[in-house]
């Protein structure tokens, strides 16, 4: 068991050594060669991706002496994770070159973001979740900040750093709760630990609303969400989109990793404070984001209500039932969180394509005419809102129907009752997604808006994101037999 | 790839293709490609008729194959005596639409006749889906081309109007979609429309499931009280929008409940019959009534298409063959009629750009031609004998004479409404003087409008004179799905 099997961590080691090549690199470049940096950053992310795709087979061995594991589902998530990335640094390329942030720090620190996330995948004990978690937050508050004259964006900065320490410091404590229950901090010897029945409930119990907390501030699920509007509003977008992106994926393995694996014998616990969590998030994000006027502030609330939906995936009581009924409804989540970044990437990469220097394109109205002057571009929003908004034959749909089989499958009435609602406050949230696009397309142009110029390769890559919204909606299959196997082997692992 | 496959994927291949390369600068080839494209959609459409096995219920043309093999939903098409008419008919309805639509649309061509060859093959696909995802894929697709169609050249309150088509629309729908799920997981693990068919449910869960039903079919046939919508929409809408709307989309509601409310919930559908049966009559009385008092002439056929759908779900649930034929019949000859009311309703609005009953009089005497055929379509509007309008009206009334005396009478009292409304219309619109300058300067039918009009009016004599192959198609279908009614599922 413990041994170091150092080709489990390949991608981990390669990101690490190009994170401090990137560095150094950039010494020696001047403003204007700089295109070196951030190729020599997408060729990274390629390989980091490529040795995760490589690895994906693997059924959980375990390596570095037991601290982390080498599943599908992390690499799976991994991957995902770095090609979120890939389209994330492209889409914010042109974004910070205007604004005077493309500087080496920000191809480095985007590195060490998804080197956090990538050990928080791959963590089988409790400090490797937090070393994780640390590792991605750091490098988030200082790109949130990396905009230093700009009084927004360090407001910003300022209040994640402060709620993320705080959610940092609940995680941890409840960590240290379940280590002093238990006596290890290996993941899966406390999994072991609580299946004996002798552990004192109560400080289990304890430390798990710490736990649960802790996630949930990292999800930005009510009341642990403060965070979410005023950080996505703030932060330059393309930051924006770094911190609601790939890191999502970052939440969903840390919380699979922890409840799942870690406290499923405490299920009961978990999966009520899940509920509760859940539907105070659909309720306040979908009606909160009815008020919005500033696109990047709609979306954070959206943000808390999709993440609210997706939980709903991790509710269930499945303790008693088979492993296949768990997987089947946790690998619903994990359907939902893909997509849901998929969609994610596309706004976001929109709202910067349409920002010109000295110029934030982030009102809803300031997408007015849209379908007039860039029909692709309104084409491609048109398919990401209603794709949020749950109308078939787009992704968001599959994504919300997998997460509604889990629960009614259950066929308990309170979980029936819990898919009605959520069904209904998915209602609420069409009617935001709906107004964007009839803004696009209802709305005459805004006289003295900037005519949309945009480079083609970015433009390309929006449409292949478009694209992958509607052609996943075709067809679901795949994705979803691959988040079902990945789930179904980290439970039977 | 099957027949009913290239019924569907045929028109929005087109449709995707105009979006991709069409702009108005080449807006003649844009509606050239359109034309060809939805005639060309007609035509693969036609075997379908010919080909048609009138002797069997069975599913015919049928496709299936794994499409979501995670939830084992499969991509399953097929028709029966039920769904049959409905291909050729949408189809046919859009090649009216891509001709109606020809001069008045003038600004984002593309966008519009896109956006109906999309539609047209979606609601096709509605007709044909025998997988439950599969079904609710095509009927909350076609939400997403009708917002953007009543949203972009609607009237003046169009935003509005596209807000509430949709959000009422899907609020039905999104029940219904929790339906399916509980009958998937019944099924233990089958999106299968036909082995739902055949499941056993308690009493209970029949009744949950039918109401579930009802609030996403009740929301688009519409029935009253959820009907203000319609009215809406239609009036908002640009001509084109209005004929799809009343001509094919209003029967996706009614399809719905021959294909899975009676069938799937059969004890519930007999226990709650007499809800519907009474929501049906307030539909064919009061909103008759309603479409009495109208200004607008669009409004005032929106609320008599509400009235017309009455009588198809009065139909459906008095679970008589002749009922169930009867609320067939009069779905595709409402959607003959009510499409080619609104079209002429459309003829007048591009002239005098008003659709107040007030603003014209004396049409007649400027417009002989399009008076006549006007004519004609009001007169099957109110069931004239002779007329497809008559065939549908007169079934559901016989049939429902054998269930009830009185609530035939109640039923029959269409006929003295649908005459007072359509016929108090045509005589403000079309006969008397000449009301004012501009209805003098009318020009009659050309030879596009003409073209369009005169192929509905054949389409609506013959089926009103000779309704016989029609109703061949459906007898067996009907007849199979009567006798599955009347067993009870329960297990």
């Amino acid at each position: 068991m413990s041994a170091m099997n150092w080709t489990i961590v390949a991608p981990e080691i390669v990101l690490l050594t190009m994170a401090c090549v990137v560095a150094v690199v950039d010494l020696f470049v001047t403003d204007t060669q700089r295109r070196v940096t951030y190729w020599l950053t997408q060729a990274s992310f390629v390989a980091v991706a490529a040795l995760h795709l490589w690895l994906l087979p693997d059924s959980a061995p375990y390596g570095m002496q037991d601290m982390v594991v080498s599943d599908s589902m992390g690499h799976a998530l991994s991957f995902f994770a770095t090609v979120a990335m890939i389209f994330t640094v492209a889409y914010a390329q042109p974004y910070v070159a205007s604004r005077d942030m493309l500087k080496g720090e920000f191809f480095t620190l985007a590195m060490f973001v998804l080197l956090g996330i990538q050990v928080m995948t791959a963590a089988n004990n409790f400090l490797m979740v937090y070393l994780g978690l640390e590792l991605m937050s750091l490098s988030l508050y200082a790109l949130t900040a990396l905009r230093r004259d700009h009084a927004v964006a360090t407001e910003a900065a300022m209040k994640y750093f402060v709620l993320g320490a705080l959610a940092s410091g609940f995680l941890l404590y409840g960590l240290s709760m379940m280590y002093g229950a238990t006596g290890t901090l290996t993941i899966p010897d406390a999994f072991t630990a609580i299946g004996t029945g002798r552990i004192n409930k109560e400080v289990l119990s304890f430390g798990v609303v710490f736990v649960v907390a802790g996630l949930a501030f990292k999800l930005g699920v009510v009341p642990f969400h403060m965070w979410i509007p005023d950080v996505y509003h703030g932060a330059p977008t393309a930051v924006t989109l770094m911190i609601g992106g790939a890191p999502e994926f970052a939440a969903f393995a840390i919380t699979i990793r922890l409840l799942v694996e870690g406290l499923s014998g405490l299920a009961p616990e978990w999966q009520q404070m899940l509920v509760v969590l859940s539907i105070a998030s659909l309720v306040l994000g979908n009606l909160a984001a009815i008020a919005q006027t500033n696109l990047k502030r709609m979306l954070a609330y959206s943000t808390i209500g999709q993440m609210g939906f997706m939980l709903l995936g991790l509710t269930p009581t499945v303790i008693g039932a088979n492993t296949l009924s768990a997987a089947n409804a946790y690998s619903s989540s994990m359907f939902y969180i893909v997509t849901y970044v998929l969609t994610t990437l596309g706004t976001f990469g929109l709202i910067m394509l349409l920002s010109r220097q000295g110029f934030e394109s982030e009102e809803i109205s300031d997408l007015a005419g849209l379908g007039q002057r860039a029909p692709w571009m309104a084409g491609v929003m048109t398919l990401l809102m209603f794709s949020l908004a749950g109308v078939p034959p787009l992704v968001g749909f599959y994504a919300k129907l997998s997460i509604l089989q889990a629960l009614v499958t259950t066929a308990a009435v309170p979980y029936i009752a819990l898919a009605v609602f959520a069904v209904l406050m998915s209602l609420v949230g069409s009617f935001y997604y709906l107004r964007v696009v009839k803004v696009m397309y209802f709305d005459p142009p805004a006289a003295g808006m900037p005519e949309v110029r945009s480079a083609a390769g970015v433009s390309a890559l929006l449409a292949i994101n478009g694209a992958a919204v509607l052609v996943l909606g075709l067809l679901p299959g795949g994705l979803m037999a691959m988040c079902r196997d990945a789930i179904l082997k980290a439970l039977t692992s | 790839m099957g027949l009913l496959s290239a019924a569907i994927w045929l028109p929005i291949a087109v449709g995707v293709l105009l979006f991709a390369v069409g702009h108005d600068g080449n807006a003649r080839a844009v509606r050239w490609v359109a034309l060809i494209g939805s005639i060309l959609s007609l035509l693969v459409t036609l075997p379908l008729i010919s080909g048609f096995d009138a002797h069997t219920a069975t599913m015919q043309f049928e496709e299936n194959f794994a499409w979501i093999e995670r939830f084992n939903v499969r991509y399953h098409l097929g028709v029966d005596g039920i769904s049959m008419w409905f291909v050729p008919l949408t189809a046919f309805m859009t090649v009216m639409v891509v001709l109606a639509g020809w001069e008045v649309i003038t600004q984002r061509v593309a966008l519009y006749m896109g956006a109906f060859l999309i539609l047209s093959g979606l609601m096709v696909g509605v007709f044909c889906a025998l997988d439950g995802v599969l079904f609710y894929t095509f009927f909350e697709g076609t939400l997403i081309p009708m917002y953007i169609i009543i949203g972009v050249w609607g009237g003046p309150k169009r935003v509005y109007a596209a807000f509430k088509f949709f959000l009422f629309t899907l609020a039905g729908s999104l029940l219904m979609l929790v339906a399916l799920m509980y009958l998937y997981y019944k099924s233990n693990g089958s999106f299968d429309i036909l082995t739902w068919h055949k499941l056993p449910l308690r009493d209970g869960a029949q009744s949950w499931l039918f109401f579930a039903f009802l609030a996403a079919f009740s929301v688009k046939v519409p029935m009253w009280p959820v009907h203000t919508w319609l009215p809406d929409a239609h009036v908002e809408a640009p001509t084109g929008g209005s004929v799809v709307l009343a001509a094919i989309m209003l029967k996706l509601g009614a399809y719905g409940f021959l294909r899975f409310s009676l069938p799937i919930v059969p004890d519930a559908s007999r226990e709650w019959a007499w809800f519907i049966i009474a929501l049906s009559l307030i539909a064919v009385i009061y909103i008759g009534l309603v479409a009495l008092v109208q200004n607008d002439m669009k409004k005032l056929v929106a609320y008599s298409s509400v009235a017309h759908m009455g009588f198809v779900t009065l139909g459906f649930f008095i679970f008589s063959d002749l009922g169930v034929s009867g609320g067939l019949v009069q779905m595709i000859s409402h959607g003959f009629i009510s499409g080619a009311m609104f079209l002429c309703i459309g003829v007048l609005y591009d002239r005098v750009h008003s659709r107040e009953i007030s603003a014209y009089g004396g049409v007649v005497n400027t417009m002989p031609k399009f008076a006549t055929l006007a004519v004609l379509f009001a007169m099957a509007n109110c069931g004239l004998p002779g007329t497809s309008g008559f065939v549908g009206e007169w079934m559901v009334i016989i049939g429902t004479v054998k269930t009830s005396f009185w609530l035939a009478a109640l039923a029959a009292t269409t006929l003295v409404f649908g005459a007072g409304y359509t016929l108090w219309m045509v005589k403000r619109v079309y006969f008397g003087d000449v009301a004012n300058a501009e209805v003098k300067a009318l020009a009659d039918l050309d030879a596009r409008e003409m073209a369009v009009l005169s192929m509905l009016a054949i389409a609506v004599l013959w089926m009103g004179v000779y309704p016989k192959p029609i109703t061949d198609v459906m007898n067996v279908s009907v007849g199979e799905l009567i006798k599955h009614v009347a067993q009870p599922k329960l297990p």
